[in-house]
């Protein structure tokens, strides 16, 4: 954290000083290690069995919250007789294709629902849409009241699978599978339960390089599970945390730039299964569950409302039809692995330099190079704007300038202090930005850009008359504009996001305002009330010591300002604070609301004591303790019958590539991982197959000095001189058993490629000892490329493609390589190299 | 003491504004204390500081010296972050290198990570440094042009229109801190003394200096010098009741050597392990010495060269 996000780490070192303890557990000692009180070193994709470890202390021993776990999270909930889990199959749930490798989930379902699978799509089709994510707000679409035992003790129930599954995780397997010594990792056990009690809570703070695994989604989970059982989550000072990667990547989520999502978590509708408007509402509303996603309808005809307008009408299902439909995997990879078959003409980068900073740099840049035109809006002349004349395939000859068939538009953009908005922050809080200075010369915003372009579509296809540009002609693009270059007011952009009533052009103080009848309209439901009462609320700067610890009046989160989900949970099931240390949310007897220090995220006037009618669904079948509000029964979810491609429990799978067998089953890797299997996209052999000529583990992170693929770094002098070139971190006995020497070269070979950095040899990294064997991790920073100031050779280069079935990220932060002394080859002896190497593991 | 100089002019505690003459409506005088407990090595000062004050950045080199690019305080660097990789108590103490020929001291034999062979516990120290605005400032005192002035903060800073590039300063400084530029070529101070300002500019306006301003971490802490000792003694006691005996304050005193530095630091370590001196003495601590030791020397020997000639006349 201190290492990508010193602003933020900040914080950290305030708790510290408060008393804090922090523990840090990373496969390299970082800057974060340095300040933390304790350290724990890890081998890079064993995390899930060092969590599920933890999760088997605290189940073994009792050291749950039990009034927590019985009340708020599904541990009670009986799972049907017919699933079987890992332990039974050596690795694979009940339920597995190997024809397909996915599963059929009928049998992970509780008790009595066995028959509601999901009958929507089939199991291939949801990884190749990254379904999962579609339920990162949605929760699992589970039935409103399955059969629960809340003694705990009936062996189907949810409590008593999870004992079973994690039994074997015990810290004599931890040590050996991730090379954490029993003692360290004990510690962390104690360190964690220990503050995990009604006065006091734990907080799980992870940086996005944790969801790039081919388990990335179970990480998650599994800490999740934990936090749960610990009864850390929705009270303060708990939580999960996710560090987001950029500033605004959570809001690039909220309003997505992802090819399956629609803003506010709306799935995107699929050409089969969503025909009309009301198949796509029911697939998101699910009925019989209970929840805030009953409301669908009114969100996404609010969204139709906002993006067709007047020609949105009940008559014509809001056009709906005017959607596109998505009919497969259109995610960022198989788009690349497209364009090198030649399926693909157009390409537009904003703000990303894939060439350096996506997994398989080569893939990228062939890709790229077999374009009709590719538009790249940047501050600098970025690699993926110059790999036609300059990238490592020219070296190579697989790419020749003069013969390359891209045609490469670079067109200069306007930075954040030269442009207005907001930033979404991991904590969903808006801040509004003002505009410091104009941008330079013919830089300009992505919002000037992206209006003019649908201003000047639109004005292309005014008079066709072919039915097909209805949808262009019909779309609704009106912004008010102003300046000399006509920059569209970013303020009525969020207005329109924010929602208000079509007649009266009231903006919506609440989401519970939106109406399905196209009386109100509003471009992202959960954002509603970011204009509150006419008023820019992102933009509130209020001090934090003139209001409460809580801060509401600085910016604004989503949803109604509320800056900590779920909170209804830091009330016990009475509605009475936990303890008085760590009031709040609570319900007040006297006024028979819920009140406290933030905006309560439940409905003001339920009580605690309310037991819902048999036959309600939706909102009101959510009882007085059913904190988990977006879930289908109400409760957190320790088990998920429903909507994981891998799994309802995390279960511990090796790397897809890893010089290991797994240690816990037969099953050595994710089953159901998205692999793109061809020539050129090789991956390095795992046990049982020959892998010691890739024998070490490679993991990549970024440097505090720059930023990502160093678009914004390495073409600064002030910023680029701090870490003026590639290198690979290596502990002194690497350095001994491969002859490198400090602050010489090294060459880092995988199947896909090989590169070369300088080397540092550092006590930072320490070999680990795993399955009885030594095993060495080296270290890399991916900023370089071949332009700007300081240039090296990227490490997304050595990286394969191999996805997370659930939302389709790719498995770049472990991989296996060999390290070898001097430099590396150039021109064609570079493909030459890594052939060799690729023949050797046949051999 | 010769009445030559007043009371501590030269070295002790004092206060150098008023000693330079400024008035009783004085600002009071402001410094640093750099926490380096709590430094995450992020370098926003140095980057910071060669912003607001138009450093030139030329230099691209990796030293392979753990994190460190930067090198040291010099003419083109007034922040310069240390970052030392240390076992703690395993393997004897390190020690800064002199740039003398030593023998490498030859490793134990190679160990394999055995079941009872854990690493020995590991510190990696961060640190800022910057020019210490010494209470008795050498550079200042020995400056023939009168560049180098002692500003109403207390703080010592160069006006590069004045200084003639002697380098006076460069050999008295006892930290090493400030230097001619040498490069970039065509920079318009190549030749001219250069180090930190405390941003003399900013302090004019009411501003905080760049470094304190970006430090994420309140590592860099910006006030008035007798506030910041008395928080740097807070922080001390704290950090010695958590048990972290080795915390100690470095130029805070101003009983030593430079009479007390304007910027000081609390240090995790031994001075000399973050490349500072251990116990710097401004260069012209002994000049009343030296001066009394002249004038005697020079009036035995006019009374011997007296003597001498009333000799001759017998």
């Amino acid at each position: 954290m201190a290492e990508a996000h010193p602003v933020g780490f900040q914080w950290v070192m305030e708790a510290k000083a408060r008393g804090a303890k922090v523990i840090h557990v990373d496969p390299r000692f970082t800057r974060t290690s340095a300040l933390a009180d304790s350290y724990v070193p890890i081998r890079a994709g064993s995390d899930i069995a060092f969590l599920g470890g933890i999760v088997n202390y605290v189940l073994a021993n009792e050291l749950d919250f039990r009034e927590y776990v019985v009340n708020y999270t599904n541990a009670a909930t009986l799972v049907s007789e017919d699933f079987q889990d890992t332990d039974d199959l050596d690795g694979l749930f009940s339920g597995y294709d190997p024809e397909t490798r996915t599963y059929d989930p009928t049998s992970w379902q509780y008790a009595g629902a066995e028959s509601e699978g999901d009958e929507e799509q089939d199991h291939e089709m949801q990884r190749e849409t990254a379904s999962a994510l579609q339920h990162e707000s949605h929760g699992s679409g589970v039935e409103a009241h399955p059969p629960r035992d809340e003694t705990l003790q009936d062996p189907r129930c949810v409590y008593q699978i999870l004992k079973r599954h994690y039994a074997r995780y015990t810290p004599e397997m931890v040590a050996r599978t991730c090379g954490v010594s029993e003692e360290q990792f004990l510690e962390v056990c104690q360190a964690w339960t220990e503050n995990s009690t009604p006065d006091r809570t734990t907080a799980l703070v992870y940086s996005v390089g944790w969801t790039q695994h081919s388990v990335g989604v179970q990480y998650i989970r599994t800490g999740a599970i934990l936090q749960l059982l610990l009864g850390n989550m929705g009270r303060p000072g708990g939580g999960v945390m996710a560090l987001r990667g950029h500033a605004s990547i959570q809001g690039s989520t909220d309003i997505p730039t992802l090819f399956n999502l629609l803003p506010g978590y709306l799935p995107m509708p699929n050409a089969k299964d969503h025909q009309s408007l009301e198949q796509w509402i029911e697939a998101i509303s699910q009925p019989g569950s209970k929840g805030f996603w009953a409301n669908a309808s009114a969100y996404a005809i609010n969204l139709l409302k906002a993006y067709f307008g007047e020609a949105a009408t009940s008559e014509n299902d809001f056009c709906f039809d005017y959607l596109p439909k998505i009919t497969g995997d259109h995610g960022t990879y198989s788009t690349v692995l497209d364009m090198i078959d030649g399926k693909v003409k157009g390409y537009f980068l904003l703000g990303q330099n894939p060439a350096v900073g996506s997994a398989h740099g080569r893939a990228q840049r062939l890709g790229m190079a077999n374009l009709d035109w590719l538009v790249v809006r940047d501050l600098f002349e970025i690699e993926s704007a110059t790999f036609w004349k300059s990238s490592p395939e020219v070296a190579t000859g697989e790419i020749v300038p003069e013969e390359c068939r891209t045609e490469v538009f670079l067109l200069p953009a306007a930075s954040h202090v030269e442009k207005e908005g907001t930033f979404t922050q991991t904590q969903r809080m808006l801040q509004w930005r003002q505009k410091a200075v104009d941008p330079p010369g013919d830089c300009r915003s992505e919002l000037w850009f992206f209006y003019h372009l649908g201003r000047m579509v639109k004005e292309r296809y005014a008079d066709s008359t072919d039915a097909r540009d209805v949808p262009v002609q019909q779309l609704a693009w009106d912004y008010p504009t102003h300046g000399p270059h006509r920059e569209p007011s970013a303020e009525a952009v969020l207005k329109e996001i924010n929602g208000y009533e079509v007649e009266s052009g009231r903006p919506l103080s609440a989401f519970t305002e939106m109406k399905a009848d196209g009386s109100t309209l509003g471009g992202c439901w959960i954002y509603t009330g970011v204009f509150k009462d006419g008023v820019n609320q992102a933009a509130r700067r209020k001090p934090a010591r003139e209001q409460s610890l809580v801060a509401p009046e600085w910016g604004w989160a989503w949803p109604a300002n509320r800056r900590l989900l779920y909170n209804r949970a830091s009330a016990d099931p009475d509605g009475k604070p936990w303890s008085e240390r760590k009031a709040y949310v609570w319900w007040d007897e006297a006024t028979g609301e819920w009140t406290g220090l933030d905006v309560p995220d439940f409905e003001k006037t339920k009580p605690p004591s309310y037991e819902p009618p048999e036959d309600a669904d939706g909102v009101a079948a959510l009882a007085g303790n059913d904190p988990f509000i977006m879930q289908g029964d109400g409760k957190g979810a320790l088990y998920v019958p429903r909507g994981l491609i891998d799994g309802p429990m995390p279960t511990h799978y090796e790397p897809g590539e890893s010089p290991f067998g797994n240690p816990l089953y037969a099953q050595q890797a994710n089953p159901t991982s998205k692999v793109y299997l061809r020539p050129d996209n090789p991956m390095n052999p795992s046990p049982p197959q020959h892998s010691d000529v890739y024998p070490y583990v490679f993991t990549t992170s970024r440097l505090t000095e720059h930023h990502t693929a160093g678009g914004m770094s390495r073409f600064v002098a002030r910023l680029a001189e701090l870490q003026p070139e590639m290198f690979i971190e290596v502990s002194p006995e690497l350095a001994r058993e491969r002859g490198l020497e400090a602050g010489g070269w090294a060459t880092i070979v995988t199947s896909r490629s090989a590169i070369e950095a300088r080397v540092l040899v550092t006590d930072r990294l320490t070999p680990l000892k795993v399955e009885g064997r030594t095993v060495h991790q080296v270290w890399l920073p991916y900023h370089w490329g071949e332009g700007g100031l300081v240039t090296g050779d990227s490490a997304n280069d050595l990286i394969g493609i191999n996805l997370d079935p659930n939302v389709l990220i790719q498995e770049s932060k472990v991989g296996t390589c060999d390290v070898r002394p001097g430099r590396r080859p150039t021109g064609p002896a570079l493909r030459q190299l890594v052939r060799d190497y690729l023949e050797e593991t046949q051999r | 003491m010769t009445s030559l100089f007043g009371e501590n002019d030269l070295w002790g505690p004092l206060d150098p504004t008023k000693d330079a003459g400024y008035g009783e409506d004085r600002p009071k005088r402001k410094g640093f204390f750099t926490d380096t407990s709590i430094c995450i090595g992020c370098k926003a000062c140095e980057v910071a500081c060669k912003e607001w004050n138009d450093v030139p950045a030329d230099h691209f080199d990796m030293l392979g010296s753990s994190y460190d690019n930067s090198h040291s305080l010099n003419a083109n660097q007034w922040r310069h972050v240390a970052f030392i990789e240390q076992p703690t108590r395993a393997e004897p103490r390190q020690t800064v290198d002199l740039g003398m020929p030593v023998r490498a001291p030859s490793r134990p034999p190679e160990e394999e990570p055995g079941e009872d062979a854990e690493k020995p516990d590991f510190r990696w120290l961060m640190s800022s440094d910057v020019c210490k605005h010494c209470t008795h400032a050498a550079c200042l005192d020995v400056c023939p042009t009168g560049s180098l002035f002692r500003s109403e903060f207390g703080t010592v800073v160069v006006q590069d229109d004045i200084c003639n590039g002697c380098g006076y300063c460069v050999a008295a400084c006892p930290y090493g801190v400030i230097e001619r530029r040498r490069a970039p070529e065509g920079d318009k101070n190549v030749g001219i003394a250069q180090k930190c300002t405390l941003c003399y500019d900013r302090l004019g306006a009411g501003m905080t200096p760049a470094c304190a301003q970006a430090c994420p971490t309140q590592s860099i802490q910006f006030g008035d010098v007798d506030e910041l000792r008395e928080r740097a003694d807070a922080r001390v006691a704290e950090l010695h009741e958590a048990g972290i005996m080795d915390a100690r304050l470095y130029g805070n005193d101003p009983d030593d050597g430079i009479g007390g530095a304007g910027a000081f630091f609390l240090l995790l370590d031994e001075p000399e392990v973050y490349g500072l001196p251990p116990d710097p003495v401004v260069t012209t601590h002994d000049l009343s010495r030296m001066f009394h030791r002249a004038t005697t020397a020079a009036a035995f020997m006019l009374a011997g060269a007296v003597v001498s000639f009333l000799g001759r006349r017998r």
